[in-house]
């Protein structure tokens, strides 16, 4: 049984399911983030203006977050091109700019696991103060976005990319709508660095 | 789906040649999938039930030992049969916690969503089967997690359904295991809500316009809304107080916090409040989670057995968003007196006000939908009818906790347990034994039997007020909620704890009374009278279909010529005009 406006948009809302599926698990990871920003709110406000001396004592790393900024926004752009190249046919174009994607969170998450790495060393833990506690939480279940949008991309640039040949514009929406994962996943990071590490 | 109209089930069946696994067990087909959920539920709804029932022997007769099955228990719970309060505090959280998202969630969204919605709509499937399929298995995940967590060293999780901080950071029970299990129950309903969503967006029969859906539709779109946005962020909390017990973080534990004459040994700066926002942020909307699919079934079972439209349908499918929008902007009304300052609590009290509104409008439409109809007294109209005033009594009984002047005296004691039970109980529970009633028929192609159903409604309405109306009372008089032997050792509670027998008793003949329809369900499901595909003689799209509707749902193109509920029309030729009968033949 076919399920119909799985691959052809509907008539009325001109799109298929799996766009507003996407959509719709969007907002509900905005809560997700939402929640945790005001939860670094409220907790910020309720530190009697300890804040600032949390933050100088967990002694976080500018100039690698700033890195790792850098290269979450290539990942998107390397992303887009992905995606850029299904729609003109491009497989191996797509093949390439797919791994590049994966392979540019890898290097997020191993730059992040220096950063993790370095905290640990100075006795940082999540225990130490209710900054590193928030640090630790919000960019851990980043970290674990990350690692979700890099298995969901590698799938269809690997195994998953047999689709082309069978139907190749179900691949390209899969495509688009696992790229609009990633640039939540990267949106977030947008917030996170400056909340964490510059404010 | 243009199969020829002839097409029996069996051939279908032939057409689909899918293993014992694929088709019962790991099936992507939206109705074995609701009815998957549906059974999963009433189990849980059960089990749910018999925690209550031990609760209720310790508090009408504290210090007794329990009959029959005290021995039973184990010398960690019930050393001699005697009920620890310990043992108590974990029933009472995990009755809580079962109840509302292992047995009421799963049977009003999981179970009548999935198999009503997409019939109703005149969809062939779920828009994303296979989703559909791994939700009802996270929810069977967290049900396992759950059960499981009774048999931990320390017990399950004992603090209460609210696992309100710090208690919970610190407890030595099985809050741990809790938190999991909620993980996974989050992720299922996560699923479902993307599902439904979707699935009422995109897959709708042609000319079945937004103003054409039946109302049980409507609350399952409005409730999928809540829990896709009321859900992450008790993920976060749930997340939160996760690392606060594994991790020895201090997201809810403030400075200097004394326990058992110590200061804790943690950093500090948290706030147990924020846990109280957060949850309650999910738990508000959750509440109207419960009740709207209940609203749904009601309609349905009311347009149909009165023969007559919905009274007001616009009006109510307005108030139901209104509802679902406003339920997120009440939450604090459950902290009136935790001291967050009056300027919330005026703000909070405002809204709850408002939003009483909507309530009120859908009630008074269900009642005014009555007026004038030729009334069918089946057992399914017998639960909708017992659901109104039902759901009245504990919506108005409300009101005076949503001001906090009124809800300061009556915070935290047996009022409030019995204000919301008359909402989830016999509102809730009601209207969702009207739904399998109802539906019954179109799952097992067989109708339940009618005296059965009968000898189920009358001692259940009876039992049910015999269970709930004593706590007002009591609650009236100060008796505090959580008190392992029914606060017998507080002045106040002395003239009124004699009605804790009343209540106990009642409780186990309300058990006596569920035997009836457990026989009925079972003996019906092969012996029952059997129903063609329309037996209530229902204008809805889901009668169209053959019962027990095949994979893939009709065996006829669905095109949707008017509105739902078109009962009675003035120069028809039956009482009933089918939503997808065209309009002139």
């Amino acid at each position: 049984m076919e399920i119909p406006y799985t691959v052809e948009a509907h008539p009325e809302t001109g799109l298929n399911n799996g766009k507003i599926g996407i959509w719709l698990f969007l907002t509900s990871e905005v809560m997700l983030f939402g929640a945790l920003f005001a939860t670094f709110i409220m907790l910020r406000i309720g530190s009697d203006g300890n804040w600032a001396a949390m933050q100088a004592e967990a002694e976080l790393n500018i100039p690698l977050a700033t890195l790792n900024t850098a290269v979450l926004i290539a990942s998107s752009l390397t992303m887009v091109m992905a995606w850029a190249s299904l729609m003109r046919g491009q497989l191996g174009r797509f093949k390439v700019f797919g791994w590049l994607t994966v392979g540019c969170g890898g290097i997020f998450l191993v730059i992040k696991y220096f950063e993790y790495t370095a905290k640990f060393e100075h006795h940082h833990y999540p225990e130490s103060s209710t900054f590193l506690a928030i640090y630790f939480a919000m960019t851990g279940l980043h970290a674990l976005h990350v690692i979700g949008g890099m298995a969901w991309n590698a799938y269809f640039t690997g195994p998953g990319s047999k689709l082309f040949h069978t139907n190749r514009q179900w691949l390209t929406d899969r495509v688009e709508h696992s790229g609009l994962f990633w640039h939540f996943v990267d949106l977030v990071w947008i917030f996170l660095f400056p909340v964490f590490y510059l404010l | 789906m243009a199969e020829p109209v002839h097409a029996s089930p069996a051939h279908d069946e032939h057409h689909h040649d899918q293993s014992f696994w694929r088709k019962y067990i790991f099936s992507t087909d939206h109705k074995v999938i609701g009815v998957q959920y549906s059974v999963t539920g009433l189990a849980f709804l059960f089990f749910g039930f018999v925690l209550m029932m031990l609760m209720r022997w310790n508090l009408a007769y504290p210090g007794e030992p329990i009959p029959f099955i005290g021995s039973l228990l184990g010398e960690n719970r019930a050393p001699g049969g005697i009920m620890l309060p310990d043992f108590y505090n974990e029933l009472g959280a995990m009755h809580g916690t079962i109840m509302v998202f292992l047995g009421v969630v799963p049977l009003a969204v999981g179970g009548f969503g999935n198999f009503v919605m997409p019939l109703q709509l005149g969809a062939p499937d779920m828009a994303f089967p296979r989703i559909n399929m791994i939700s009802y298995w996270c929810l069977f995940l967290g049900g396992v997690t759950m059960f499981a967590s009774f048999f931990l060293p320390n017990g399950a999780a004992g603090n209460g359904w609210t696992s309100y901080s710090p208690l919970a950071d610190i407890a030595l029970n099985g809050q741990t295991a809790w938190l999991i299990g909620m993980i996974f129950l989050i992720t299922s309903s996560l699923l479902g809500a993307v599902n439904f969503i979707t699935t009422a967006i995109q897959l709708r029969a042609p000319g079945m316009t937004w103003m054409r859906l039946p109302f049980f539709c409507w609350a399952q779109i409005v409730t999928a809304f809540l829990l896709l946005l009321a859900f992450p962020p008790l993920e976060a909390a749930g997340v939160l107080q996760l690392m606060d017990r594994v991790a020895n973080t201090s997201f809810f534990i403030p400075e200097g916090l004394v326990v058992g004459g110590e200061v804790l040994e943690r950093s500090g700066g948290g706030s147990p409040l924020l846990w109280q926002h957060l949850f309650w942020f999910l738990a508000h909307p959750e509440v109207y989670v419960l009740i709207l699919p209940a609203m749904g079934i009601v309609a349905e079972v009311i347009a149909n057995n009165s023969r007559k439209p919905l009274w007001g349908y616009r009006s109510m499918v307005y108030s139901l968003i209104f509802l679902g929008f406003m339920s997120f902007i009440v939450w604090a009304h459950h902290m009136f007196i935790t001291g967050m300052g009056s300027v919330m609590s005026t703000f909070f009290q405002t809204t709850t006000m408002i939003i009483s509104i909507p309530s009120v409008i859908i009630l008074s439409a269900l009642f005014i939908s009555l007026w004038g109809g030729s009334i069918r007294y089946n057992t399914p109209m017998l639960f909708a009818l017992g659901f109104l005033p039902m759901f009245g009594i504990g919506g108005l009984t409300g009101l005076p906790l949503g001001l906090s002047a009124a809800d300061i005296p009556l915070h935290d004691t047996y009022y409030v347990i019995g204000h919301f039970h008359y909402v989830v109980a016999p509102g809730t529970l009601f209207a969702l034994f009207a739904g399998v009633y109802y539906w019954f028929p179109k799952v097992t192609g067989r109708k339940m039997n009618e005296f059965l159903g009968q000898l189920h409604f009358w001692p259940s309405l009876v039992f049910m007020n015999g269970v709930f109306f004593p706590m007002m009372i009591q609650g009236l008089n100060g008796v505090s909620r959580r008190l392992a032997d029914g606060g017998i050792s507080y002045d106040f509670a002395g003239e009124v704890a004699g009605l804790n027998r009343m209540m106990s008793v009642s409780a186990w003949c309300l058990a006596l009374a569920q035997i009836p329809f457990i026989i009925n369900f079972f003996m019906s499901i092969r012996n029952g009278e059997k129903a063609g595909r329309n037996p209530w003689n229902s204008t809805t799209v889901e009668w169209l279909a053959p019962s027990p509707a095949p994979h893939g749902n009709f065996d006829q193109e669905i095109v949707v010529t008017r509105g739902p509920y078109e009962y009675s029309v003035p120069g028809s030729d039956k009482d009933y005009v089918p939503q997808a009968e065209p309009a002139s033949t």
